[in-house]
């Protein structure tokens, strides 16, 4: 079995899975439950000074019969106060010394700052973690995203930090930003040790018809919630790559946003993180989603033959460049598998409304079959001439593995769009 | 009808669960996870396994989204009958089984219960979906029988802006929907609430009157402009073998019929029942006979198992309700005691010679006892009554109405017809669905050819024609493959 374990910036886990701060890490209670299904990490709920939070919270979602496929909050920090947390982060680290546990801090001041990040290491916190993220009320006091948002001002913090901390320091960043890896940099430059991300995103998720107040309903009134679940995902993916591509940071990242499965786990991991950070689908779920997390990391990394969490890291990231850096003369094809095909037609209609008019109906005589149940049922048919390749058929079709995309040799020599530009100039 | 020594069997409580809906209703979450399996195939078979054609993505789609109401008019402007369609309709060989999710080894949507929800949404809160325009015609159209086949008709011609007059010849309007369902599949109330929506379109029907009897078939064509017939079949057929007149033989649609016309825990029903005939009229009366209470309950066919004109879902439902079946057996005597009573049925056994001959075999015969004697040996023709009334009618040779399929223009040109007196005998769908077409069919005959036709989103090819199959009136399977190929072949 591969070897799980990990070594992020000098904090040790058992695996890569870490409860992100949030409502499941609220208490010593889950914690230690958490910790006995298997989570390999803990980021404690943000401390600081203690809030008030509105009853009515969370709002999501629903995408087909798939409840919480995006879900938001407009929750703040801890409402405990900070004695109760550093006690319960004391008694919990004492009872699982193997496990990591990161106290996540949100506090205003210089003198502020210092005071939280000893009382954290003198609880036994392994790491601590900078709240730059939460895009609801704390920013509106100046801190949580108001601070992500400013890498200046991220600077100056992390600065602080780094004059009081002694475990590793890792600064967590909102994507509510054009342009993240300026946010990463600044953290790099003022010497903390690892980053996280992504936070939640600025959101809406409903609107009541109704009464015309969007969700989470709070007495006639609603605000501006942090989105995350399933839906965020391919964001979080995107700006995971581009941190872990950027020269001028290459700091340990902490994958967040979205992950619900162990698919989901291998592809930040293969993008460029170290540890991984749930909290939508543990809300969903539960704790016990870690014995499939863990199990099926091992087995996708047995039937790989890669040895370690480590040996994946970052397989992916050099895989993405810049636009203008692809093969303009690499061509795919569609291709249907008719033993497979159902003859729902999805991908006539999205073609031949929704991109290039590739695909004809046809009368199924000439191919021998009939899908579906009527016979004469037309079935769709790729014209080659016009398929330019690119892709949405195969995205719609229903069937798995009926329609695939096959390259196809075209005998031209790569060409850039550089390239491209070069060509033109000189043709014209 | 003749059963004086038989009685109700079960007290009034019990009648009523044994015969309440097999099928439950879906709850709001229930119908919205089902319709986001749909797929919105475009141009989908479903549609077209359809015989009246319902755009059957879209009112899923339309359920999926929240919007029952558009549901329910998109279901009920292509079939005024949508409710009853919903529970009587054989899906697994209709749309459900032209469902592209068959082919993907997945059970197919269940699009009946999912237009039952729709269907029901509107009727529970007596909101209507259709209208009918307020500018007439002025044209006048009569239509004999207020089954599926004349409320299709009338429905359809309702809302192209003609006067239409339906005449009827039971009490109760709605033919069959009414009088001769399967009680647990469908309570009379559901067909009287779908024709009083025909009604509210403008339809007049005049129930209790037969044409021939109380009025002239040649003055309803003078009064009208153009006749519908849509009188679906005549009477049982008989056995032909001697002790048919005694007491508790009886046909098996009359027994139906009986149950609908009744309180329940009244009807009369044997201790040991024998039906006689395995179609889907057999199967619906043994198992309702077993629901009122019969001990016994035996379904006789001449002929093997697999050759019974049964659909296989419902045999296994009599099966499960505790019906037994025998299998090649002919009835050759209905006994009597000294009342006049059925006490026994004398059968035969048959075998089929490889050339598909019945053949009885000697010296096997056979009685079995019974008190009730039900004949399903199917409907018999209404010759007579076209001919002497329609005396220029043409007939086919089994004495059906010959028509031109897509208008249902007969051989006189303002007598049109649709159903069962028009096909030989099919589905409560198809019966709405010729009356549909034959409505269009009388449109174009009285001159008003620039009708609006039902425009499918999930059919729209280029300008706004129906794409794909390029039928604009979908039609069942084996219908479609004649016009689809012989189209194909043509343009080919
Ligand atoms: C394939 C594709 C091409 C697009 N091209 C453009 C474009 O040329 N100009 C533009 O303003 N937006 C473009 N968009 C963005 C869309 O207009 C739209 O803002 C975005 O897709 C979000 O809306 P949606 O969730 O409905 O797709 C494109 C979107 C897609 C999917
Ligand atoms: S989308 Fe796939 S299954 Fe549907 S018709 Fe096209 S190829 Fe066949
Ligand atoms: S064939 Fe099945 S999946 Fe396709 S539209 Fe019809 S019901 Fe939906």
């Amino acid at each position: 079995m591969a070897d799980l374990s990990i070594d992020f910036a000098g904090i040790r886990s058992p695996n890569p899975f870490w409860i992100a701060s949030g409502p499941p890490s609220n208490t010593a209670y889950q914690a230690h439950r958490a910790f006995e299904a298997g989570w390999g990490g803990v980021v404690w709920k943000t401390i600081g000074e203690p809030i008030v939070n509105v009853s009515s919270r969370y709002s999501g979602i629903d995408i087909g019969g798939t409840r919480m496929a995006g879900f938001n909050n407009i929750e703040l920090i801890s409402d405990r106060s900070p004695q109760t947390n550093f006690r319960e982060i004391a008694e919990t680290k004492k009872l699982w010394p193997d496990r990591a546990l990161i106290a996540s801090l949100m506090v205003e001041t210089r003198e502020d700052w210092h005071d939280f990040i000893k009382r954290s290491e003198d609880a036994g916190a392994d790491g601590i973690e900078l709240n730059f993220g939460c895009p609801h009320g704390m920013c509106e006091r100046g801190m949580g995203s108001a601070v992500g948002q400013n890498p200046g001002v991220i600077e100056t913090i992390v600065g602080w930090v780094m004059e009081a901390a002694r475990k590793p320091v890792i600064a967590k960043l909102t994507p509510n930003i054009t342009d993240i890896t300026t946010a990463a940099r600044a953290a790099k430059r003022a010497g903390a040790d690892a980053i996280s991300l992504i936070n939640t995103i600025n959101s809406i998720t409903q609107v009541n018809l109704d009464t015309w107040v969007p969700e989470p309903f709070v007495g006639g009134f609603s605000s501006h919630g942090g989105y995350c679940g399933p839906a965020v995902k391919p964001i979080a993916l995107q700006m995971v790559q581009a941190c872990a591509d950027d020269p001028e940071i290459q700091l340990p990242i902490s994958g967040i946003g979205g992950i619900a499965s162990w698919r989901d786990a291998a592809e930040f991991i293969a993008l460029g993180s170290t540890s991984l950070q749930v909290c939508t689908a543990v809300m969903h779920y539960g704790f016990r989603i870690v014995e499939d997390l863990i199990d099926g990391l091992g087995n996708y990394l047995d039937s790989k033959s890669i040895c370690s969490v480590d040996s994946l890291r970052g397989r992916a990231v050099s895989r993405i460049k810049e636009w203008k850096y692809l093969d303009l003369n690499y061509k795919r094809i569609a291709r249907i598998n008719y033993d497979r095909c159902i003859g729902c037609n999805l991908c006539h209609i999205a073609c031949e409304d929704g991109a290039h008019q590739a695909i004809r109906l046809i009368a199924p005589n000439g191919l021998g079959l009939g899908p579906g149940r009527v016979p004469g049922k037309p079935i769709p048919e790729i014209v080659e001439e016009s398929c330019v390749g690119c892709n949405l058929c195969a995205l719609v079709c229903p069937v798995q593995g009926c329609i695939s995309m096959l390259s196809v040799e075209t005998g031209r020599n790569t060409l850039s769009w550089d390239d491209y530009q070069e060509k033109s100039r000189g043709a014209s | 009808m003749q059963r004086m020594n038989l009685s109700a069997k079960l007290p009034a409580q019990a009648v009523a669960e044994k015969m309440g809906e097999l099928q439950t209703p879906y709850t709001p979450q229930e119908a919205s996870v089902e319709a986001s399996r749909c797929l919105f195939c475009f141009d989908a078979p479903c549609i077209m396994a359809c015989p009246t054609g319902i755009d059957i993505p879209s009112f899923i789609k339309k359920i999926e989204t929240g919007n029952i109401v558009g549901s329910a008019r998109t279901i009920l402007s292509a079939n005024i009958l949508g409710a009853s369609c919903a529970r009587v309709c054989p899906t697994e060989v209709l749309c459900e089984g032209a469902c592209v999710l068959v082919d993907r080894q997945r059970d197919p949507i269940k699009i009946g219960r999912l237009q039952r929800f729709a269907t029901d949404y509107v009727y529970e809160r007596g909101l209507d979906v259709l209208k009918s325009p307020v500018r007439k015609s002025g044209k006048r159209i009569a239509v004999i029988g207020a089954g599926p086949a004349g409320l299709g008709c009338a429905a359809e011609l309702a809302q192209l802006g003609h006067s239409v007059v339906i005449f009827e010849r039971k009490p109760w309007p709605g033919g069959l929907n009414t009088y001769g369902i399967a009680y647990y599949k469908m309570k009379p109330e559901i067909s009287l609430r779908e024709v009083a929506t025909v009604e509210r379109l403008g339809v007049e029907i005049r129930c209790g009157i037969e044409v021939g009897r109380d009025i002239s078939a040649t003055r309803l064509q003078q009064e009208f402009e153009a006749l519908f017939i849509g009188i679906g079949l005549g009477e049982g057929q008989a056995l032909r073998i001697p002790g048919e007149q005694l007491h508790g033989v009886s046909d098996a649609l009359d027994f139906i019929e009986e149950i609908h016309s009744h309180p329940l825990h009244e009807v009369a029903v044997g201790n040991s029942v024998i039906v006689i005939g395995c179609g889907n009229t057999a199967i619906d009366a043994v198992t309702q006979a077993k629901r009122l209470g019969a001990a016994k309950a035996i379904v006789a066919y001449r002929r093997s198992e697999t050759e019974m004109p049964a659909y296989h879902f419902e045999y296994e439902l009599a099966q499960r309700d505790g019906a037994t079946f025998y299998f090649n057996v002919a009835p050759i005597e209905l006994i009597g005691d000294e009342a006049g009573q059925v006490c026994a049925v004398k059968f035969v056994r048959t075998e089929t010679s490889k050339k598909g001959e019945l053949k009885l075999i000697p010296g096997s015969e056979f009685t079995e006892p019974a008190d009730m004697v039900l004949k399903a040996v199917g409907q018999s023709k209404q010759s007579a009554w076209l001919t002497q009334n329609f005396p220029a009618l043409r007939l086919d040779q089994r004495g059906v109405i010959e028509r031109n399929p897509a208008t249902g223009q007969t051989s006189i040109p303002h007598l049109f017809a649709g159903g069962d007196c028009a096909n030989g005998g099919r589905e409560v769908v198809n019966a709405v669905g010729e009356g549909k077409k034959a409505a269009r069919g009388i449109h174009a005959y009285l001159g008003q050819s620039n009708m609006p036709v039902a425009r499918q989103p999930s059919r729209l090819g280029v300008n706004g024609e129906p794409s794909g199959s390029g039928l604009e009136a979908p039609i069942r399977a084996h219908e479609l493959e004649k016009l689809y190929f012989s189209e194909a072949e043509q343009h080919g």
